[in-house]
């Protein structure tokens, strides 16, 4: 469900498999993300599928995070090659890797950043969203970690997820690990993301 | 129709494990299986199974400690992969000689060296002989659904035989999927209560366990492994159809997927045959007759029942993520090859793929049905699929 903007909103056809990368470094939550989106698709009656690329696990290395939602069973157990939507939570990552790679003219790419889309458009492919994730994460979490307001900001740019069926996905997946004031910060963080986030024109 | 969640391949292990609640697990950590262990020992922390679990020093010291509580009577659990089976190998086979219904979840990864803790199949199809059954399962509901099974074949009076149910180490045990799972009380039902055949601990029965077997009885006990690993077959397919009626997914030997009017066939094992049945519909909607045969029993091997599925193809590929270092085939391919002789003509190709977890691109398969179409199959001497030279 896209709230605002309909327009700008990308639609992705109901009876197709949506596939996202995730780009981040170690430490940013790419791994939880991608994870929590698949689950969350899950328990909305989807199919859903979240892994990360394992390499040398450290705290800053580039890393990335796959997902796959359909609303058919998921049997294929690749990398994702041909993403429709590209979510960038380190724009540094921009300097040492093809973060558009696959990418195709009528895909997404979202970016944390305070540059304006335009500035993306000349090395992006597809269409440009962009939202200042760790500004958020920081104002609302207390950490600087975009993870949950990059989730924000998937949910506003597509419409693969209802945002109240991810806010009550973060109310009951994190409630095992964390208390209620980082529960409602990340909540507030989505929240803030999906209104936030801004498209290139 | 089961409860649906959301889980890795390593957390639906641990789930059924934890509903099975086997009386004793003795497990050694190691990558990409951690997590599956990490997972059930919470269950065990929160007092959610009552579950003795023995920490120990080794993977050595793992398979030995559940060599001696099986023998003693206990429903037994183990888990491992890669180097961390490589340790255990000496117990390994003594575990299935003793006839011990152990069940050892493996999460298949490359061995070292180089250091590699990605997923192939050179763990288990290292200890293809040693007297293991091996289940090679497809994703996270398959990783449940076979754990369920193994138990269940394994204590089987009739087979007594130590079983090996596997899923690829990150490919699976660390992808979050959907999946069904069964009630705790349904699982409980469907494994039943285990009742050991010949216990050490009952002492009004004593009997020996390992004793010195030499020119006079090894030979006659080595044959009466052999022909327990024969009657598994049956109990295999029995175990299949009743999960079937239970869940409603069947099991067989394997998964033949549009094999039946198929001139080329790919045959793989884990997690591949998902991404191979993707390639296949679309190659079928480009008119091209090919199917994908997933082996999911690869001990016993199916060799009779392979060949009446897949014997009519004009040629197949058989893919090996095992190097076999013979500079002819990988270990699948040997035998696949091995069942058809003298039951089918068709031509069977071998390649050797997604070494330390290289992934199998959907072109790589692509690419295998062209050389089968094109008579282009490795008949002679292995294939390496993607690797660069």
């Amino acid at each position: 469900m896209c709230y605002h903007f309909l327009h700008l909103c990308v639609r992705i056809p109901m009876n197709e498999i949506t596939e996202i990368r995730w780009h981040g470094r170690g430490g940013q939550g790419v791994k939880t993300a991608c994870e929590f989106v698949a689950a969350v698709a899950i328990h909305e009656g989807k199919f859903g599928q979240g892994f990360p690329e394992y390499g040398p696990e450290r705290s800053g290395a580039p890393m990335k995070g796959f997902t796959r939602i359909s609303p058919d069973r998921i049997r294929q157990h690749c990398s994702v090659y041909h993403p429709g939507v590209v979510l960038v939570l380190d724009e540094s990552l921009f300097e040492s890797e093809d973060l558009c790679e696959g990418l195709g003219k009528d895909g997404v790419i979202i970016i944390n950043t305070t540059t304006p889309a335009a500035a993306f458009t000349p090395v992006c492919a597809g269409i440009v969203w962009t939202v200042d994730a760790t500004k958020i994460a920081l104002d609302e979490i207390g950490r600087p970690i975009p993870n949950m307001p990059m989730v924000g900001a998937l949910l506003r740019v597509t419409d693969i997820l209802s945002l109240d069926s991810l806010i009550e996905g973060v109310r009951k997946e994190f409630s095992k690990k964390f208390s209620p004031k980082v529960i409602e910060g990340n909540c507030r963080a989505v929240k803030r993301a999906y209104d936030e986030v801004r498209r290139n024109g | 129709m089961g409860r649906v969640v959301a889980l890795t391949g390593n957390e639906a292990a641990a789930e059924a494990m934890r509903q099975i609640d086997p009386d004793v697990v003795a497990a050694y950590p190691i990558t990409p299986q951690t997590e599956l262990m990490h997972k059930f020992a919470d269950f065990v922390a929160d007092g959610l199974v009552k579950t003795e679990v023995i920490l120990v020093e080794s993977e050595h010291s793992a398979m030995s400690a559940c060599v001696g509580a099986c023998a003693a009577g206990a429903r037994v659990m183990t888990a491992t992969s890669a180097n961390g089976l490589a340790l255990m190998w000496e117990i390994v086979y003594i575990a299935a000689s003793l006839r011990l219904p152990i069940v050892m979840t493996v999460v298949n990864r490359a061995l070292s060296g180089p250091i590699n803790i990605h997923c192939d199949h050179s763990d288990t199809m290292g200890c293809r002989d040693s007297g293991w059954i091996q289940l090679y399962g497809e994703n996270p509901q398959e990783a449940y659904d076979n754990l369920i099974q193994a138990l269940k074949i394994a204590e089987h009076p009739d087979i007594l035989l130590p079983v090996m149910p596997t899923y690829d180490g990150f490919i699976i045990s660390h992808t979050l999927e959907r999946l069904e799972v069964l009630g705790d009380d349904e699982v409980k039902r469907f494994v039943g209560e285990f009742k050991p055949a010949h216990p050490l601990l009952d002492l009004s029965r004593p009997v020996t366990y390992g004793p010195l077997d030499l020119q006079d009885y090894y030979f006659e006990h080595k044959k009466a492994q052999a022909e327990a690993m024969k009657r598994a077959k049956g109990v295999v397919r029995a175990v299949g159809e009743e999960y079937g009626r239970l869940t409603g997914r069947s099991y067989g030997f394997f998964d033949a997927y549009r094999t039946e009017d198929a001139e080329q066939i790919i045959l793989c094992l884990g997690s591949s045959a998902g991404t191979a049945k993707e390639v296949v519909d679309e190659l079928r909607e480009k008119g091209r007759r090919v199917g994908v045969l997933k082996l999911r029993m690869f001990r016993p091997f199916p060799a009779e029942e392979l060949a009446g599925a897949i014997g009519h193809a004009s040629a197949i590929a058989v893919l090996d993520r095992a190097e076999g270092f013979n500079g002819v085939s990988g270990p699948v391919g040997l035998e696949v090859r091995s069942a058809l002789y003298g039951r089918s003509a068709a031509l069977v190709g071998n390649y050797i793929y997604g070494l330390g977890g290289r992934d199998l691109r959907p072109e790589l398969i692509v690419q295998v049905f062209d050389d089968l179409a094109g008579g282009r199959a490795p008949l002679l001497e292995a294939a390496h699929l993607g690797v660069r030279e």
